[in-house]
Order: structure tokens, then sequence, then C-alpha cells
């Protein structure tokens, strides 16, 4: 439809262009730009950008909260293990959601449609409630725990919460569903043929598998990596709940800073430098998502 | 080839079995009757007392009446925004300001909470200190955070459903001389009425369970369901909790089985109203 009405025109894209400078856009400038101030005790609580001095304005950047940053072994070591705790689930998400998207894709019209929804139906339920369900797994007198000294398998509980290993099962139980959508979109649109043809031709399953399925398939997996690891760089609730206390991740820090320092400057400048290892991530999707919508049309 | 077929669905009743056992185990140890709540404790249970519990919970209740407000202002506002969004991307072709919209939409989906819930909350501090509203934070700023990163989902949802129908029936419409609102009102907003369904549910359910987000935004005494059940689990497990997710799942299993027979319900009548409209061609 092409809209005639100039000013119909513009009433549709501009008020949610509008909406989202305001609560978009300009939020991360402010962001960015108490990065650069420093704590002060006040309302607000960080020195102004600009002061006024014999009636002209001068810019007073700070660098003190970035220098903190770099300098402070628990700042870099946190974002480490972020990157760290992002990668692993990724790929353990890649690995169990890969076959199962797979397996969706091969099986017959009837039951894809239902497979489908026992993939989804979790994500609707209470994200942080399922985060919860795993503490009474995982907990010294747990199920897990129990079940396994109930059939003798061990005699002692295993340490399972607070450990890495809790924050990787949470993350790829949380995120699993948005590792498989992508991935069964790309894979459902596949030419069984071809497959036949390198059968055909004398190539074994796997053999087909890696050299036809895989390639044809790399933009789902990316779609569906970035899905999971861009979010999971800055998860919260997952490593609050399930995770180390002596090792924690770059979402807590900032929350940490934020509400429990009431250091606004360096909170922003946490959030910066998230975003700035995220950029590329972040670009790399939208690319990706638009060029998605572009082929649906 | 057989033997892949093998693997593949092994590790989709693995995968399926890992999603659901967290929730069934939920599920039934919310009738347990043991403050130990994953010890089972057979003499005395199954139990309804923490169902008893938690309906006697004003704290809970509250909460969850808050929640049920801000998340069905916010559903209904990021419908609109979010259908606006969607229409002007799908359908206005080149036009100023889109590569902004387009990332503006996608940038939230993916973004850390931690971010966003951070730069709203200094937006708010910031608009208080120039204009002077919103007083304080509370519901009003919770709300308005909702509808921002509720928008981006519902213009995802409503774009690919606008890009899956092509635009010969609207361009119809208007050479049989209809106004630009009335071809939107009589043809395309049937069309994207599911989307816009889907799109108002899934809203209310990102606004309902958020937690992170709100935190930033929230002030004292405006405190949403999850960040009650947040402190309440955040030192352990409690058994009310057990019972307050298996109220939760037992809706939304309620809410898709409605869904999913009324859709087969549909379903069946398109495909005998075709069937009726076939014989009458005879």
């Amino acid at each position: 439809m092409r809209l005639t009405t100039a000013s119909g025109r513009r009433l549709v894209a501009g008020i949610p262009i509008l909406w989202l400078l305001v609560l978009f856009l300009v939020p991360f400038i402010i962001v960015f730009r108490i990065s650069f101030s420093e704590v002060r005790l006040a309302i607000p609580p960080y020195t102004p950008l600009l002061t006024w001095r014999h009636g002209s304005p001068v810019l007073q950047l700070h660098w003190s909260a970035y220098r903190f940053l770099f300098t402070d072994p628990l700042y870099i070591s946190s974002y480490l293990y972020s990157l760290k705790v992002a990668a692993v689930s990724t790929l353990c998400c890649l690995g169990l959601g890969y076959p199962m998207a797979y397996a969706i894709a091969r099986s017959d019209a009837a039951s894809r449609p239902v497979l489908l929804m026992l993939i989804v139906l979790p994500f609707w339920t209470s994200f942080l409630l399922r985060v919860y369900a795993w503490i009474g797994l995982l907990k010294n007198n747990g199920v897990i725990n129990n079940v396994l000294m109930y059939l003798g398998v061990i005699h002692h509980p295993l340490a399972l919460l607070q450990t890495d290993f809790a924050v990787y099962i949470g993350i790829v139980y949380s995120y699993l569903p948005f590792m498989i959508l992508p991935l069964y979109a790309n894979l459902e649109k596949h030419d069984g043929t071809l497959l036949e043809a390198a059968a055909d031709l004398g190539a074994r399953p796997l053999r087909a598998f890696v050299r036809v399925t895989l390639p044809q398939s790399f933009a789902g997996i990316v779609a569906g990596a970035l899905l999971v690891f861009i979010p999971a760089v800055g998860e919260y609730v997952i490593p609050t709940l399930l995770g180390r206390t002596d090792q924690i991740m770059i979402g807590r820090v900032l929350s940490d800073e934020f509400f429990e320092n009431r250091d606004w400057p360096v909170a922003s400048a946490v959030a910066i430098v998230i975003l700035l290892l995220l950029v590329v991530p972040i670009m790399l999707f939208q690319r990706l998502e638009r060029r998605e919508l572009e082929a649906a049309r | 080839m057989r033997a892949r077929g093998l693997f593949t669905r092994t590790a989709l009743v693995l995968g399926l079995m890992f999603l659901y056992l967290p929730i069934l185990s939920m599920i039934v140890f919310s009738f347990n009757n043991s403050r130990l709540v994953t010890v089972w404790d057979p003499a005395h249970s199954p139990t309804l007392k923490w169902y008893v519990a938690l309906m006697s919970n004003e704290q809970i209740l509250r909460a969850a009446w808050l929640s049920m407000r801000i998340a069905l202002i916010s559903a209904s506002a990021a419908v609109v925004l979010g259908t606006l969004a969607g229409m002007a991307l799908a359908r206005l072709g080149a036009f100023r300001g889109r590569m902004l919209l387009a990332g503006m939409t996608t940038a939230p989906i993916v973004m850390p909470e931690v971010i966003t819930g951070l730069s709203l909350l200094l937006l708010f501090v910031a608009m208080q200190q120039l204009i002077g509203w919103p007083k304080g934070v509370g519901a009003v700023t919770i709300t308005l955070a909702h509808i921002t990163f509720c928008m981006a989902y519902v213009t995802v949802v409503v774009q690919s459903r606008l890009s899956g129908f092509d635009e010969a029936l609207e361009e119809a419409a208007m050479d049989l001389g209809a106004r630009p609102l009335r071809v939107f009102l009589r043809i395309t907003l049937p069309l994207i009425l599911p989307a816009i369904a889907s799109g108002w549910l899934l809203a209310f359910t990102l606004s309902w369970d958020d937690l992170v987000i709100t935190q930033f935004v929230a002030g004292p005494g405006s405190s949403t369901l999850p960040m009650v059940i947040f402190s309440k689990v955040r030192f352990g497990v409690t058994p009310d909790v057990n019972a307050l997710a298996t109220i939760m799942v037992l809706i939304v299993a309620t809410g898709i089985a409605i869904s999913t027979v009324w859709m087969r319900y549909r379903q069946q009548r398109r495909v005998r109203d075709l069937q009726l409209a076939a014989l009458a061609n005879l």
C-alpha cells in the first residue's frame, strides 16, 4: 500500500521514531555523557560536563571512570569471565539445538507445528521462575543429588549450585528456543534433493551433512548464536541465582556499582564498554535480520 | 542416514525432557508438605497448604495486581506503536529515518537488559530535572520502559506478517478509490490481526515477566511480581513460589489449549466454506 497522503505517511513513521528517539537513543547519549563525569555527593550524584566560567562554557571530561575500569583487575576479570560464559553457553546451545532443529525440520508435516509449539511453550512461562526451578534441582539436597544418591551413584552430594556449570545450564535452558527457531527456519527450507544427489554421487551421510547441509545452514547458525551470545554477556538473573559468589559477571558488576556503590559514572562506563564489546555482534545481527525480512517479501 | 535420524531424534527427546523436567518438578513439589521443598514428605503430601498460604500473602497479591495493570497498559500501547513501526518498515518503502527506525526496533531485542534499564533510569532522572516530569520513579516509569522494549517485539511480528502477503489487495482497494485510512481499516488490519494478537500476548508476557529493567526504573512501593519473587528466591527455595509457578503454568497451558482449539475450528470452517463454494460453482 503506498500511502498517498504525505501527512499520513509522516505520522505512521514519525510516531514510533519519536518514541524510540526519546526512550531508546537519548538514554544512551545520557549514559555516554555521565560516563565522563566524576562521582560527587549531590543530586544528581555526578559532576556536570559543562560548567560556565566567565560567561563561556567549559567542557570538563573526566576519564577517571574508564581509568578505574582498566586498572582494577575486578572489572577486567568480570569482562573476560562474562565473555567466556557467553561463548561456552552459546556453543552448548548450538550443540543441543542443532540436532533438535534438524529433527523437527525432518519430521513429517503434521507433527512439526506440535514440536515447534513444545519448543516455544516454556518461553511463555516466567523466565525468572524457570531459572528458579533449577535451584531446586541443583542444590545440595536438591532433586538431582537426591536421585543420584538414591541410585547409589554417589554417596555425598555434589556441589552443583553456585558453579560455572549451573550458569551454563541456566543459560542453555533459558535461551535454547532462541537458538532452535532461526536454525529450524533455515533447515526447513533446505532442498532434500541436494542430499540425494550427494548420496547418488557416493557421499556417506556424515560427509553429505558436512559438505551440503552445514554450509547451507550457516546463516541460521550465526543468527541463533547471536541471539544467545549477546544477551548472555550481560545476563544478570541467571548468574545471580545459580552462579558463583567469588566471580561475578559484568551485568552484576554494573548493577552493583549503581545500586550498592551509587557510583553512576562507573556504572555508565561499564555499560559503554559492554556496548563497545557487543557493537559488532549487534550490527551483524541487525544485518541478518534485515536480510531475512527482505527475503520474505 | 538412519543412524543420523536416530541421533537427532534422541537429541530432540532429550532436549524436550530438559525443557520440561524443571517445570514438572516445580509443579510436583508445590504439593509437597515439607518446608525443605525438594525432600518429599510422603506422610502429609500431597497438600494444598502452599496455595492457601499464597492466596493470603498480601504482598504477593498486591504485586501481582500491579504487574497485571502495568502489563495490560504496556501491551496495548506497545501494540499501537509497534504496528505503526511495522507498517512503516514493511509498506512505506524508502523514507528518511528508515535505517534509524529499523535499527532502533531490532536493537532492544538483543540489548543486555542491565544497559536498557540503566539508560532508561538515567533518562527519567534527567527529564525530571529538566521538565519536572515524571515525578519520581514508580508505576509510570515502569510502564514507559515496558512499552519501549515490548514495541520492538511487536514491530518484528507485524513487519514479518506484512511482508508475508503481497500488496496487491491493498493496491486493488486503492484503485477502487478507497482512502488510505479506509484501506487500512478494511483490508490491512483484518489481515494482520493475528500478528497483532500474538504481538499483544507476547508484549503482555514480556512485561508481566520482566525483572531487570523494572528493578532500575521502579521506586519504593512499586514492587512488581517478579521483583517480589526475586527477593524471595534470591536466598533459597520457598515452597509458595512453587505454587505460584504452578498457577502461572496452568494459566498459560489453558490459554494455549484454547487458542489451538480455536485455530483448528477456524481452519475447519475455512475448509468447509471452500468446499461449499466449490460445490456452488458446479
